[in-house]
């Protein structure tokens, strides 16, 4: 990595599409960690965290947020350009998060109730992830993400090695962890066998079912999860509403909504 | 039972309180949240008194039972493994030092473990998993070191699950082999007893120093009793003659292709099953990248990484996941190991969140075998 030219540490940059700035938060929120993570990069653009705006090329890109109008479309062209790796973070960022419930809808609909003047508001017609515009090296899931998981991933890049993040079930992690399962001991519906993990199993740990937050994992089986939860009582509403939140639109969630929808 | 001794519920008390005062730490059954788990125990009012579970395929509910019975319960929610085959473990560290480099390996099985109320299935399971991790020179030394150290304490199963298919498997529900002490728990009117035998010198030991009278035959024949009462109403079967090479003959099996469209492939299956024992290993470093440490842990051959090679995954299907787990358990296993890898308790079926019920699978291809059965 080419790094800063006085420091010699890598560069790093941190992007908002749209988004709630969460995400972007973690990396405040390492708190022991921060300070390490600061003294390993070179934080050179990190609006939210710095008036410090240091011009690009950067060794290592970060974003969070999905595209959603034109005016992105062109700005994440340009950070790819600026960015020798690029690390997209979060539901929005790699799945076009909550906001993406818009792509059921016809969006000019919305702007006409909303806006006073909508001539003046330019949109694209879906709310869609980073990887759907430019290439993208890593995507971390998560809503929000994990921040330990975000150190990691930023460690793994610093080293040039692969980076921990596993891509089965939330369910592995909950049997690590000791938990019983809230589907077969509470006969809660639970996302966490189509879920990827990282989380730590947050929602099962305190007796939930999980909300599906880090999106699909590696093989999901949706629609057999899905007639399970039928199994248990669940409605096509309840079924159909239960794969539409924060990765709504993520390809496996996306699918399986539809097919319950009425 | 050649040397039987009846006793109280107390003598349990001091059964712990000794080998406490050994220095085991004692693990048994115990209540969390919404199912019995085997965790640290201090008393004897830390077992799950008073509960039982009922058990089918996918389901798992904690009821109420006898409010006297400490060991009414079918089976806790995990097994052994937890202890002796830790999820996580630290392998080793590694820390430059100029141009040199620091090994730091990790200490092997310091922990010194009393397992109180092993069931009769799970000795099966220790003894199928001492071969795994002693393949020669393939040892797991912090298994070895660890098993090598615990104190069991055999319970003799007095509920037969939904679940349970021990005696298919010849493995229950009465223990016989490697427990240092095994107990029948009896409930007769208002009598309330142990019938303790010893399987090793250290059991003997230990039930000499709590004391207890010698059984009377009536009382040893309640202990026999409860254990065929248990046996006769266990209503799940596995049709195990010549298993091995059924499943071996039918690879290509509609069924198969059945199974996966229910299977989550979420691996719940793996880590509850008492015998599986695969793991992967993750390497970190610390910022700075001046430290490396290797982490193992426990993964499934359900997730995608698990028969991830260079140049791609050669089980890509959630179809060829399913039948390796099966396939390997109940055939493959006998040639690697010359035991089949299920022990019957069940928990595959209970555990998984669609309740896939693997006697069930096995049933359908047996029903439909490509290949005539062979005699056996």
């Amino acid at each position: 990595m080419p790094g800063n030219r006085k420091t010699g540490k890598p560069k790093v940059a941190v992007f908002k599409f749209a988004s709630c700035d969460g995400c972007q938060l973690s990396l405040l929120d390492a708190e022991e960690e921060l300070l390490d993570v600061a003294g390993a990069i070179d934080i050179a653009f990190f609006p939210e965290a710095s008036r410090r705006m240091l011009k690009g090329p950067y060794d290592i890109g970060i974003v969070e947020g999905s595209i959603t109008t034109p005016h992105d479309v062109e700005h994440i062209r340009e950070i790819r350009k600026s960015c020798a790796a690029l690390i997209t973070i979060g539901a929005c960022a790699t799945a076009g998060g909550i906001q993406a419930l818009r792509n059921w809808k016809d969006i000019k609909n919305f702007v006409h109730i909303v806006y006073a003047s909508p001539e003046y508001v330019s949109t694209l017609d879906r709310s869609l992830p980073v990887g759907s515009f430019v290439h993208v090296d890593f995507e971390l899931r998560g809503c929000p993400i994990n921040k330990f998981q975000l150190i990691e991933v930023i460690n793994a890049f610093l080293n040039i090695r692969r980076p921990n993040i596993q891509t089965h079930s939330v369910c592995i992690e909950c049997k690590l962890k000791g938990n019983n399962c809230v589907m077969v001991a509470r006969g809660e519906p639970c996302l966490g066998p189509v879920t990827q993990a990282g989380c730590g199993a947050i929602c099962p740990s305190f007796d939930r079912g999980c909300y599906g937050c880090f999106g699909p994992m590696e093989s999901p089986n949706t629609p057999a999860l899905a007639a399970q939860f039928k199994e248990m009582g669940k409605t096509k509403l309840d079924i159909m509403l239960a794969f539409r939140t924060f990765n709504a639109y993520a390809d496996a969630f996306r699918k399986e909504s539809e097919a319950h929808e009425q | 039972m050649t040397s039987a001794f009846r006793m109280n519920p107390d003598g349990l008390q001091r059964l712990l309180a000794l080998l406490q005062q050994m220095d085991y730490e004692t693990i048994g059954p115990t209540m969390s949240g919404d199912a019995i788990t085997y965790d640290r125990i201090a008393s004897i009012s830390d077992l799950p008194v008073g509960w039982t579970d009922e058990q089918a395929p996918g389901i798992y509910r904690l009821v109420r039972g006898d409010d006297r019975e400490y060991f009414g319960y079918t089976l806790p929610a995990q097994s052994w493994k937890r202890f002796l085959y830790p999820p996580f473990r630290k392998l080793f560290s590694i820390k430059k030092n100029g141009k040199s480099l620091e090994l730091d390996e990790a200490e092997s099985g310091t922990a010194k473990y009393a397992f109180i109320g092993v069931r009769a299935c799970e000795l099966s399971a220790i003894s199928i998993q001492d071969k795994v991790f002693n393949l020669g020179e393939y040892r797991d030394d912090n298994y070895l070191s660890l098993r090598k150290k615990i104190f069991v304490v055999a319970v003799n199963c007095s509920h037969a699950g939904d679940n349970c298919f021990c005696t298919s498997m010849k493995t229950g529900p009465g223990a016989k082999h490697d427990f240092d002490i095994a107990l029948t728990e009896i409930l007769k009117e208002g009598d309330h007893y142990f019938i303790a035998e010893a399987g090793t010198e250290a059991g003997s030991a230990i039930i000499e120093m709590i004391g207890p009278g010698k059984a009377t035959d009536d009382e040893i024949a309640a202990a026999d009793n409860v254990v065929r009462e248990t046996a006769a109403h266990i209503t799940k079967s596995m049709d195990t003659r010549g298993l091995p090479e059924l499943l071996a003959d039918n690879l290509e099996h509609s069924q198969w292709e059945d199974v996966a469209k229910r299977c989550l492939t979420c691996g719940n299956c793996t880590m509850v099953c008492p015998t599986c024992f695969c793991s992967t290993v993750e390497d970190a470093t610390d910022l700075s990248g001046q430290v490396a440490e290797r982490f193992r842990r426990w993964d499934s051959c359900f997730t995608m990484d698990f028969a991830k090679v260079s140049g791609g995954n050669f089980r890509i299907s959630p179809k060829s996941r399913y039948r390796q787990w099966l396939t390997h358990k109940l055939s493959s296993w006998v040639d690697q190991f010359g035991v089949s890898g299920c022990v019957g308790c069940g928990r595959c079926i209970a555990w998984c969140p669609v309740g896939i019920d693997l006697t069930a699978e096995v049933k359908a291809i047996r029903g439909t075998s490509v290949k005539q059965e062979k005699e056996v």
